[in-house]
């Protein structure tokens, strides 16, 4: 296979990654191999087998107990979580402009 | 090997005796690390001021009677990945640089808790991502066994404060290697628990299914006491297992004698430096003489463990890693659109490694590629899990090198991202199963280097895993 610049600048913004003219060329080699070596899971036939998201679900959960239960419970972190944000303004993250006028 | 000597025991006994206050230990690892750390860049942060007030609290229980917490006074760094309330977290990144987080993961609490004194964070790969610490955007960790070479990674700098002695445990974090590698090539113990034994809570996520955090120290026993403390439900992650912690530390004594350990075929193949094998191969003897079966094994699937690795870990950073947008925390370059903004931020943030590895994940998942890669590697994932079900029906532990390779110079490798992939090569697939895995020192090559064993439990088996590991060190097994 062979992965083309514009897959790669394809991919670059879905991921929202700003590349440089170099990083595209690299990148672009270097997927290729790692793609082609990952092509070698299609020697297995995996037709009849149930895919695993982790080990506390699925086929290993028999030896693996079930998960909590998943409740809200509230908490009081707003001002700790903004205080660390590059550009706060109670009780919001504040972003440019992305409505217009 | 050294930290002075000191352990959770020796500790213990030196504070409790008044021959050392948890104040004077602290001060004198401060200045151990201001020695050495310059050379070594172990540690990115220090955190001398919590440290202080910590041993201060133990000073104060001492003086009173009080009986101490399990870990009093033992001095631990922790990876800088994990949150520490009001200390930098900087996950090895630009974009994270002067990020304080307003909580502290649960192992941390727990830590202190039990007593011990944190004594900063330590050096990694970008986001936990690398084998070798030099994805860090700080600088590479020097292996303090041969500066020369990496110490291992991701957690290398946690590695290389315990094998320095400038800490006498530290936390680390492994996915898919990142404790038991660089445990192996700073010839230390290091153990990472049951995906779900400890809280995940507070750790900085890179792959969600596979991250675990999980301790380095010099002895057995004092990665079982740590393990110990740090393992266990918690309400504040959803993926933390509901099982009670058996006490590792007063299980560590029963007898080996009879245990069967299961030798991989699949695990002593090409591509395995000589001497690793040679020395792997004396320290399965010496586990025989101690009076376990040996029981030869098939993993068919092993092979197929490092595809199916880098698919499913770079799928999920490249989701855990788009919280990173310059909005809600870190750093923001800002750009003309909101858009431009996100682009320009990830883009300078991140390093070369994460990068590549975002791409690789959005790629697997992306459109009309969802199936063939990311859908087609959790299918693989099953089978390769069913090879560990299937081999603990008939083992008690698995018995492998953790490494093909001792630990290799700096620059040697970082031209080629495949190559660095294939070095984790014998421990991705207990990080996929989601089984416990040790890595203990077996030996040193002809130049020195130290060489690791690994030995794999079934799911919540951390008990046995660390029994035979605590045989193997009693019948000298580390310097095999």
């Amino acid at each position: 296979m062979k992965l083309t610049r514009e897959q790669v600048l394809h991919v670059a913004e879905l991921a929202h990654l700003e590349l440089s003219e170099a990083e595209v060329e690299l990148y672009a080699r270097q997927l290729d191999s790692i793609l082609a070596y990952v092509e070698k899971l299609n020697q297995l036939d995996t037709s009849q087998v149930e895919p695993m998201a982790q080990v506390l679900s699925g086929e290993a959960a028999e030896v693996n107990p079930a998960l909590r239960e998943d409740r809200h419970s509230p908490s009081s972190v707003v001002e700790d979580v903004l205080s660390v944000a590059p550009d706060p303004s109670q009780p919001y993250f504040r972003v440019p402009r992305v409505i217009e006028r | 090997m050294t930290s002075a000597g000191w352990t959770v025991p020796s500790i213990r006994a030196a504070l409790e005796a008044k021959q050392v206050s948890a104040r004077e230990l602290t001060r004198e690892f401060l200045a151990r690390i201001e020695q050495r750390n310059p050379a070594l860049n172990a540690y990115l942060i220090q955190s001398a001021e919590r440290a202080y007030a910590q041993a201060n609290r133990i000073d104060a229980m001492v003086a009173r009677g009080d009986p101490l917490p399990p870990l009093a006074g033992m001095p631990v760094a922790v990876k800088d990945v994990i949150s520490t309330r009001g200390i930098r977290t900087t996950c090895g990144s630009r974009i994270l640089e002067s990020y304080l987080p307003p909580y502290d993961a649960t192992a941390v609490t727990r830590l202190e808790a039990a007593g011990a004194v944190i004594l900063g964070k330590t050096n990694c790969d970008e986001f936990a991502m690398g084998s070798s610490n030099e994805n860090s955007a700080y600088g590479p960790v020097r292996n303090p066994v041969a500066p020369d070479r990496v110490p291992g990674g991701s957690s290398g700098g946690s590695a290389a404060a315990v094998a320095a002695g400038l800490a006498v445990a530290a936390l680390g974090t492994d996915t898919g290697g990142s404790i038991r590698q660089p445990g192996a090539f700073c010839g230390i113990p290091a153990i990472m628990g049951t995906y779900g034994r400890v809280s995940r809570y507070g750790l900085i996520a890179f792959a969600s299914s596979l991250d675990r955090i999980g301790p380095f120290a010099t002895t057995v026993r004092d990665t079982a006491a740590v393990l110990e403390v740090i393992a266990g439900p918690d309400p504040l992650d959803s993926t933390c297992a509901n099982v009670p912690v058996p006490a590792y530390s007063a299980e560590l004594d029963r007898p080996v004698r009879g245990l069967r350990i299961g030798i991989p075929r699949e695990y002593f193949g090409e591509g395995m430096d000589p001497t690793v094998r040679r020395k792997v191969g004396a320290g399965t003897k010496l586990l025989e003489s101690l009076g376990c079966q040996r029981v030869e094994l098939r993993m068919p699937h092993t092979d197929y463990a490092i595809a199916t690795y880098y698919i499913l870990a770079t799928a999920e950073a490249s989701s855990n890693l788009a919280r990173y947008d310059g909005v809600r925390f870190g750093l923001r370059v800002p750009g003309a659109t909101l858009l431009d903004t996100y682009k320009k931020t990830r883009g300078r943030g991140f390093g070369a490694e994460v990068k590549r590895r975002i791409m690789l994940g959005t790629y697997a998942l992306s459109s009309g590629y969802y199936e063939a890669y990311y859908l087609k590697a959790q299918k693989v994932r099953t089978l390769i899990t069913r090879d560990f079900l299937e081999a603990f029906s008939r083992v008690d532990a698995i018995v492998t090198p953790t490494s093909p390779c001792a630990a290799f110079r700096l620059g040697e490798r970082t031209a080629d991202p495949l190559q660095m992939y294939l070095a984790d090569i014998y421990t991705v697939t207990g990080s996929l199963a989601g089984v416990p895995g040790m890595s203990v020192p077996c030996g040193k090559t002809e130049e020195g280097l130290p060489v690791g064993l690994q030995i794999f439990g079934p799911h919540f088996g951390e008990s046995r895993v660390l029994q035979l590991a605590h045989a193997f060190e009693q019948a000298g097994g580390f310097t095999v």
